[in-house]
Formats: C-alpha cells, structure tokens, sequence
C-alpha cells in the first residue's frame, strides 16, 4: 500500500513517542488512538498475517477441492461412486460421510492452531498499543 | 393423517410456546439501548452462540425437507446436508472472527467499513431484506403445509390462520426479546431439536442391529427406485442440463451458508472473536451430528414407512420424519416430532424477522436516512416497526406460496446469499483495492442476476412444479442459478474495481486489516 495517501479524519502526525510522553507505546498516533497504518507494516502483525494464511489458504484449498471433486464424481462418475464397499454402503455414501468427518478435522485443527499459533502473537500485536489504552 | 392426534400435537407445541414466550420476557426486562436488541450486549458465551447459530440455522426445511428428500431421493438427498456442514468451514476460518472485529450489528457495517458509507450501506440493507424475506416466505410456506399434516387442517383458510399465527408469535419474540431473547429461543429449540434427532437415529440404528448396512438393505426394498437410491443420480443424473444443476446447487448450498444475513448478525452476540470461533466450533460440532443423523433418519424412513406412503402423504416429501416417528413411536412421538418442527419454523422465523429489522433501523434509517446521527431510542423503536413489518409482510407471502416446496425455496435463498453476499464480503476483508464501486457492483450483480435467473428458470414457469405451471417465460435451464449468478458477482466486483471509481482508502484498510485480525480500535477484549 502506499503510505504517501493523506490519511482521513485523523491527524497525520506521526506515531512515535517521545520521551515527554512517557505512556505513549510506539504504535499510538497523537491523540492517543492506535496507528493502523504503523500497525500495519510492523514486524509482529506481518508475522500474525503469515501464519494465518499459512493454515487458511491451503486448509480452505484442500476442502473446496475435496468437495468439488466430491461433487464432480458424483455428478459424473456414478458408477464408480456405486461401487459397493461394505454390505450396501458403497463409494459415493462414504464419501460424503467422510466430507463430514474431515470438516470435523479442519474444525478442530484450526481451533488448535489459533490457540497456539494465532492467539499468542494477536497478543503481541495488541501489546504494541494497549499500554495506553489501559492507563487512560 | 391417520391417527394422528390433535391434541397432543397441539399441547406440546403449546407448551413449547408458552415456555419460550416467558423465558424472552424474563431474560429481556432491561432491553433498551441498540446493542441490547440487535446483538443481546454481545453478553453470550461462544458456547451458547455456537448453540443459537445452530437453531438459527437448521430450518424445517433441514429437518423436515432433507429428511424427505433422503427418504425419496436416497443419494441425491443427501447432498443438501453434506454442503451445509462442510459450509462452515468458510464461516470458521474466513469470516466470523474477521466479521466479529470490524463490525457492531448488521453485516453493512463489515461492507462498508472502508467505502462510502450511505450507497454500501443501502446495497447491503437490500441484499439481506431480500434473502430474509425469501428465507422467511419459505419457512412459513412450510408452516401451512405442516398444518395440514399434523394438526389435520386441510383448508386454505385454515392454513393460512395458522400461518398467521406462527407469524404473530415470531414478532412477539422479537418485539419483547430483542436479540437476546431470541437468541434462548434458538438454543431451546436447538438443544430439543438435536436430541430428538439424536434419539430417533439411535432407536433406529438399534432396531436394524446397529448396522447401518442393513438400514439401506431394507431401504432398497421399500423403494420403487431399488438399488438405484443408494446411487448419486435419481433426481439430478438424468441430462447433462440437470447435472449442471446439481453441481450449481452444490456450490449454492457451501458458499452461501456462511453468508446468510441472519447467521452472520449472530457473531455480534458474543464479545470477542475467539468466543465467536469457539460459536462456529460448537455450530459445527452440532451440524456434523444433525447432518449425520438425517441420513439414518432418512434411509429409516424409506425402510420404515416406505417411499410410496411418503410421497402419497398430505405433506408430500415432507412428510417422511412425521410419518417415520408415528411409526416408532405412536402418537406420542409423533406428537413431540411435530412439536419440535413447529418450534424450528417458528425460531428460524424469530431470528430472520430481527435480522431484517436491524439492518433496514441501522443500515438504511440510522445511516443513509439520518447520516449516522440517529438518536439510539429512535433506531431501536424504527426496528421493532420494522419488525412488525416485515412480519405482516413474512405472513402475506407465508400464504401466497403456500404449498410450495421448502427446501428447495431455501436452496434459492441459498444462491442469493452466496451471489450477493460472499464475494463482497471476502474481497472487502482479503482484498487491498477493492473500492466502492467495485462494492455496489458485486453486492447488486449478485443480487439482480440471481434474482433475474430465478424469475426466468423452470422454478417459476414452464413445469408441472413450477410456481406458475401454466406459463412459460422459462429461458434459463438451471433451477438453481448458482453457478452463474455466483461467478458473475466475483466478476462485477473484480471489474468495478479495475475499472474505475475512487481508489480505495489506504488509511480505512489499513484500520480494517489491523483491527479484523487483532480487535485492535474495536474496543472488544
């Protein structure tokens, strides 16, 4: 993004502190409001985007294809997907119980991994500013 | 419908009314300020969220309408419930903690966080009026057809009275509720729903010896279609035109679900966006057991009752879950199964009625009418004279399309989501550029185009099923338009933004990047 566009309805002066102000944290502008802009390009929070699209861009790739080619199979490979496996449950019954099951996974996984990966660097990045929230 | 008991159908929903009305009037005495009435406070737990946005969620047409399609359809039934659990994979990881930050009560707050306000504002208000009121309409279309079943009124004047009522007591609900009250009724109706789905599976799974195989082994037998059922294609395998139908009914059924109007207003009734991952972990959870269910319930339908009896039935198709709990249960199941469908309609109903309210008192009065300056007191009155409303509306079209097939009604509210509403939302939270105009265009190229399909597709005219069998202006194959209107909508908002129009502002993305991921400025914990 280009930071060279004039930021609306807020003061544009930049969010460093200085030693007068000793409860400012880096990344608040001069009214005490966070700097989305200083925010945004700082090292924690582009760490906090990397590992959320680390898990959400191929979790959401895999099970969009598993359930398009659940779809297509079924749609046109019938007769594969009638193919009798256990007494009379065949492919296709399976399958779609499956696409339940692995939604379950991916549920749970990204439950996990957003309280071990995510959660603890959204803190971080909030660490950046909330000193001054909480003392005004 | 033979045996059935009058009496009992009607105490058990009666009970069911009464107890929820005093528990919204209990639970919603202090239900003042705007937050308290379109988003309960934000006060609930991702638990009782996760719970809610299941009842919210499953509509008769899941419960009653699935059911049946599996039970006449066996394969091509099942697709419905596959879609809608894997669905909330898009809700979970792409929009509700996202949606949770950025936004305070209606999904135009998330749209039009960093465009202009009063033109987004006014797409995304039209886009949820008309999905909810297409939702809505669908439901209580399946209200009178369920009358006529269970309470043996067969009338139009009858059903129609009856349709009245379910709307006067949904407005009841909203009116001294709010969100909050809405939210128990949805939790009541959920927890009673999943468990009599839950026993019902396990009685049945019991009585065949817990082998699921000799469900469908008998299932076969009792259907005119035999071995065929258990195959992917009786209703949708039959041309080529109707296996792309069925694919753009598949694509209708996962991109729309995490879209729909009243499903995202629920992540504002939790504090935080961990608590509203926790709520889509808990929806999930409960969609994987209901879904899972419908499937024995269906399959034990057609081994039970048989397809012909259910077809025959005065509900139709809809009739299958009603007749299967005669069957094993009597009256009595019979009694509580309809109960319990009544009390889905009756919830799902609640929950669109308050979502319409909120987005027409905060989108268009509180922010296109009066420029965001509206006294708080005046938008919450504005959206309970909304609510009543949209309830007479919900009622009038509830009786026009009387008869009408709900899940399929459903499916259409689906497409209109995912046409008018996913594309918009994702490039407003994934994409740098995205402007204004690329906004409108997505949000009314969705909207107009499914809406256009749909009057032109043989759902309207020009079959036997149709709305208006005896005329033909049907030009579009598809019954369900997803797959055009859907793909059209990304376009449109691609274009709009590539074309022209304002360049997006930096300072606003950066804020809604920033406080989606983190909550930061949001003010939540």
């Amino acid at each position: 993004m280009t930071k060279a566009l004039p930021s609306v309805s807020r003061p544009a002066t930049p969010g460093f502190a200085t030693f007068d102000e000793p409860h400012h944290s880096l990344l608040i502008d001069g009214d005490g409001e966070p700097d989305f802009d200083a925010i945004q390009t700082s090292e924690d929070f582009l760490a906090l985007k990397r590992r959320v699209k680390r898990f959400i861009l191929p979790a959401t790739l895999l099970f969009l294809a598993w359930y398009v080619t659940f779809v297509l199979l079924s749609a046109y490979a019938a007769e594969f997907m009638s193919t009798p496996l256990f007494g009379t449950v065949n492919v296709g019954l399976t399958m779609g119980f499956l696409q339940i099951v692995t939604t379950v996974i991916i549920t749970m996984a990204y439950s996990r991994y957003s309280k071990r990966q995510l959660d603890p660097q959204v803190d971080k990045v909030r660490a950046l500013v909330e000193t001054d929230e909480e003392l005004a | 419908m033979t045996g059935a008991n009058t009496a009992i159908n009607l105490s058990v929903f009666g009970i069911f009314v009464l107890l929820t009305l005093y528990v919204v009037y209990r639970v919603s005495t202090r239900n003042v300020s705007a937050s308290d009435y379109y988003a309960a406070g934000s006060s609930f737990t991702g638990t009782q969220n996760g719970i809610a946005l299941s009842g919210d969620f499953l509509s008769a047409a899941s419960f009653l309408g699935i059911s049946g399609a599996i039970a006449v359809n066996g394969y091509d039934g099942f697709m419905y419930s596959i879609g809608w659990v894997v669905a909330w994979l898009i809700g979970l990881m792409l929009i509700s903690e996202r949606l949770r930050n950025t936004g305070r009560f209606t999904m135009g707050d998330v749209m039009a966080f960093r465009m202009r306000q009063r033109p987004v504002r006014a797409a995304a208000a039209n886009s949820t009026l008309v999905i909810s009121l297409f939702y809505m309409i669908a439901q209580m279309a399946g209200a009178g057809g369920l009358m006529a079943l269970l309470l043996d009124v067969h009338s139009k004047i009858g059903q129609a009275i009856i349709i009245a009522v379910v709307g006067i007591v949904m407005v009841l609900y909203v009116l001294v509720g709010g969100m909050k009250g809405t939210t128990w009724v949805q939790i009541i109706k959920a927890v009673l729903l999943i468990l009599t789905v839950s026993l019902l599976t396990i009685f049945l799974i019991g009585k065949f010896g817990f082998d699921l195989s000799s469900i469908l082994d008998r299932a076969t037998q009792r259907s005119p279609l035999g071995e065929a059922v258990l195959s992917p294609g009786v209703k949708y395998g039959a041309s080529d035109l109707s296996k792309i139908d069925f694919i753009s009914l598949a694509l209708a059924l996962v991109l729309g679900t995490a879209s729909l109007p009243h499903v995202l207003m629920r992540f504002y009734t939790v504090p935080n966006a961990r608590e509203a991952r926790k709520s889509v972990v808990w929806a999930t959870w409960m969609m994987a057991i209901f879904y899972s269910c419908t499937l024995v319930i269906g399959f034990g339908a057609m081994a039970l009752v048989g397809t012909d009896k259910i077809t025959n039935a005065p509900g139709g198709e809809n009739s299958a879950a009603p007749l299967l709990a005669f069957q094993v249960g009597g009256t009595v199941l019979l009694g509580i199964v309809c109960a319990v469908a009544f009390a889905t309609i009756l919830a799902v109903v609640a929950g669109l009625t308050l979502t319409a309210s909120a987005s027409f008192a905060h989108d268009v009065y509180a922010n296109v009418i009066k420029h965001g300056e509206a006294d708080p007191r005046d938008e919450v009155r504005v959206a309970r004279i909304t609510a009543v409303c949209v309830g007479v509306l919900a009622i009038a079209g509830g009786i026009a399309a009387n008869g009408q097939n709900i899940a399929f009604l459903v499916a259409l509210a689906f497409a209109l989501a995912a046409s008018a509403n996913l594309p918009t939302l994702l490039y407003s939270l994934f994409w740098k550029r995205f402007n204004t105009r690329g906004t409108l265009w997505s949000i009314y190229g969705g909207l107009t185009s499914c809406v256009l399909l749909i009057i032109f597709s043989p759902a309207i005219s020009g079959s036997k099923s149709s709305v208006f069998p005896d005329a033909d202006f049907a030009f579009f194959p598809l019954s369900n338009p997803g797959i055009v209107s859907i793909p059209l909508s990304f376009l449109a908002g691609f274009l709009g933004t590539i074309i022209g129009g304002e360049k997006a502002d930096a300072a606003k993305q950066a804020e809604m990047e920033v406080r989606g991921l983190t909550g930061i400025g949001s003010g939540l914990r």
